[in-house]
């Protein structure tokens, strides 16, 4: 019995002092060139959170549109804002930078984040009316504390600070003095990424009606590593979050591989569930605070808003086969080994064709494929193409090469088997995951019968390796039909107890 | 092109010979093959890396210029290029390679 895609939730959060305070493109900048001019230009190419809500890309993500209405919205997107566009979604919310720095008060055990009295207040009146955290969350808050002491911490401790449009709000102080692993800056991005990964478990809890204590594992799989200076990535972000998130009966564990993580992730959850070592498994990221604004030298240079303006997150619930929800086929996996190659041809044949053959299957048989979901409007403007375009070609291409698809229909391979990029180039956030959701609800709605979700990863940054890495696993809609388990059904049961009493009884006449 | 790479090619330029490289590259964009190439020939146009106002002037080529199909057993060719050689835009590519040995190879 294969395992089911149960449910699936995406958040993003708008975080434009984030990005020029701490996305690696402008740290390193402003290392090695404070006065530069697309130092001095950043701030003017940041959008307004209304924008980045309404931002058509964004409402794809957080589920409110499909990927297809892309296709029918005029580019740039950026200037073709959806008019009333809500920052709640049905898969998940865009929130705000305050609000923000507020769930990241609320998702530190330490004591590390400091924020300021004013600031607190106003942010704890708009947290207790979020539609899911509410006024318990909001509580736990506190009072916050005096401009001048978070001034203190930062120009005689180290701490990061935290602004709200340029002016200083609160600051992450450093947990160690000498250990560079628990620095401030590195203890901010593991608090981004911890705080977007329990906004993404509480929309899947909340927005599904899912008892966190349900839950018995949690596999977190962003790009980020928390440890101390004895072990750099130790973990675990994903017990951590479990326990904010109210996962009382959970264990969980980090899993990486840089972008293709989700997707080993995914794999690896349904194989859990599969096994029954674990009946329902959650796997979640949070976002990364390096990328944000990691191509804003071009989009500076062009003329276009720093569209790398967001966080991102998801996280789905992989569970046993309920004869409802989307199956993950586990038989139908493809994999790029150590021996596979670096070739893209050597890499899309192990990653898309190789689970087809398991199954009999061709290039056109499935209906949607999930590759690397980056929005074109990122990625075009810095040089990099438009990535899922260019993996529909080649996933075409093969198809062509295989004779499975005419050279004709290649045009209209991307538009039928494809669709536009919607995700943020948060690295492992648009992997392959980003369709899940809308691939189940389009299941669930009859309209897709089988979708292929690939992870890719550049193994190669690390430079531990030269090696590209990949997985791949095909999501199938429900047949409806569920095995009987095996063991003895309750008639069967009824019948053998009958058996016995009538032995029973004949035994007793006898004597 | 990055600085780790920039490094690579400037280490090898210098130990073999410049007149005895030839760089290919696999970009999948004329614009960043062209820039990828300039580095090469003209020196880095973003002035960031090791081989900013270097000319080394190196043959570059791009693995779906003709030139290096020639050079390849098709069968290889075939095996892993062929695939991308029907996604990318090769004469833009091609354009765009000509034009930058054309300004700067020296060899």
């Amino acid at each position: 019995m294969f395992p089911v895609v149960k449910a699936a939730s995406y958040v993003l959060v708008h975080a434009p002092d984030i990005l020029v305070n701490n996305g690696s493109t402008q740290t390193m900048e402003r290392a090695a060139n404070p006065n530069s001019e697309y130092l001095q230009k950043v701030r003017q190419h940041l959008r307004k959170y209304e924008d980045v809500v309404a931002y058509p890309p964004n409402q794809v993500y957080i589920g409110n549109k499909r990927p297809e209405d892309l296709w029918e919205i005029e580019q740039p997107w950026y200037q073709n804002n959806i008019p009333g566009a809500e920052r709640y979604g049905s898969m998940g919310e865009v929130m705000p930078q305050d609000e923000f720095y507020a769930l990241m008060k609320i998702s530190d055990a330490f004591d590390l984040v400091r924020l300021e009295k004013g600031f607190t207040a106003s942010v704890k009146k708009k947290l207790a009316e979020h539609r899911l955290l509410g006024r318990e969350m909001a509580d736990k808050l506190g009072e916050g504390v005096d401009l001048a002491e978070i001034e203190a911490l930062i120009k005689d401790h180290h701490a990061e600070a935290m602004y709200m449009d340029g002016s200083l709000v609160g600051c992450v102080r450093r947990a160690h003095d000498r250990d560079i692993n628990l620095s401030a800056h590195v203890m901010f991005e593991n608090l981004v990424t911890k705080a977007s990964g329990i906004l993404s478990l509480v929309n899947l809890f909340k927005l599904n009606s899912i008892d966190p204590g349900s839950i018995d594992y949690v596999i977190e799989c962003s790009e980020e590593a928390c440890g101390d200076m004895n072990q750099r990535g130790g973990g675990n972000f994903a017990k951590a979050i479990a326990e904010v998130a109210g996962c009382v009966n959970a264990t969980g564990s980090d899993l990486r591989g840089f972008c293709a993580a989700p997707t080993h992730a995914l794999i690896e959850a349904a194989a859990l569930v599969k096994a029954g070592v674990y009946k329902n498994v959650a796997i979640v990221a949070g976002g990364a605070t390096a990328k944000l604004g990691m191509n804003g030298r071009d989009h500076v240079a062009k003329g276009i808003p720093l569209l790398e303006d967001v966080l991102g997150g998801f996280a789905v619930l992989i569970s046993e086969n309920d004869g409802v929800n989307p199956v993950l086929r586990t038989d139908l996996v493809g994999y790029h080994t150590v021996g596979t190659g670096s070739s893209p041809q050597a890499v899309i044949t192990s990653l898309v064709i190789a689970p087809l053959e398991k199954g009999g299957l061709k290039i056109t048989d499935i209906d949607k494929y999930s590759v690397e979901m980056q929005n074109p409007e990122i990625t075009v403007p810095a040089g990099a193409g438009d990535v899922p375009a260019a993996n529909y070609k080649m996933i075409g291409a093969l198809g062509v090469k295989r004779n499975e698809l005419s050279r004709e229909d290649l045009g209209e391979f991307a538009k039928k088997h494809g669709m536009p990029g919607f995700a943020p180039t948060q690295g492992h956030i648009p992997s392959g995951v980003p369709f899940i959701g809308h691939c189940r609800d389009m299941m669930l709605e009859g309209k897709l019968q089988k979708a292929m979700i690939v992870g890719k990863g550049s193994l190669f940054l690390g430079r531990m390796t030269n090696l590209f890495d990949g997985v791949s696993i095909v999501m199938e809609k429900n047949s409806g039909k569920v095995e009987q388990e095996t063991g003895i059904s309750e008639e069967k049961i009824k019948a053998m107890i009958a058996q016995s009493m009538r032995e029973f009884a004949a035994q007793l006449l006898a004597e | 092109m990055d600085l780790e790479n920039q490094q690579r090619v400037k280490d090898a330029a210098e130990k073999y010979g410049a007149e005895n490289i030839i760089v290919i590259l696999g970009a999948s964009e004329a614009e960043s093959a062209g820039l990828a190439a300039e580095t090469v020939t003209a020196g880095d146009p973003t002035y960031a890396g090791p081989l900013a106002g270097v000319q080394l002037g190196l043959r570059v080529y791009h693995a779906v210029e003709p030139e290096v199909k020639e050079a390849v057993d098709p069968d290889v060719y075939d095996e892993q290029v062929g695939m991308m050689e029907m996604v990318l835009d090769v004469d833009a590519i091609v354009n765009e390679m000509t034009n930058i040995r054309s300004q700067y190879s020296k060899y």
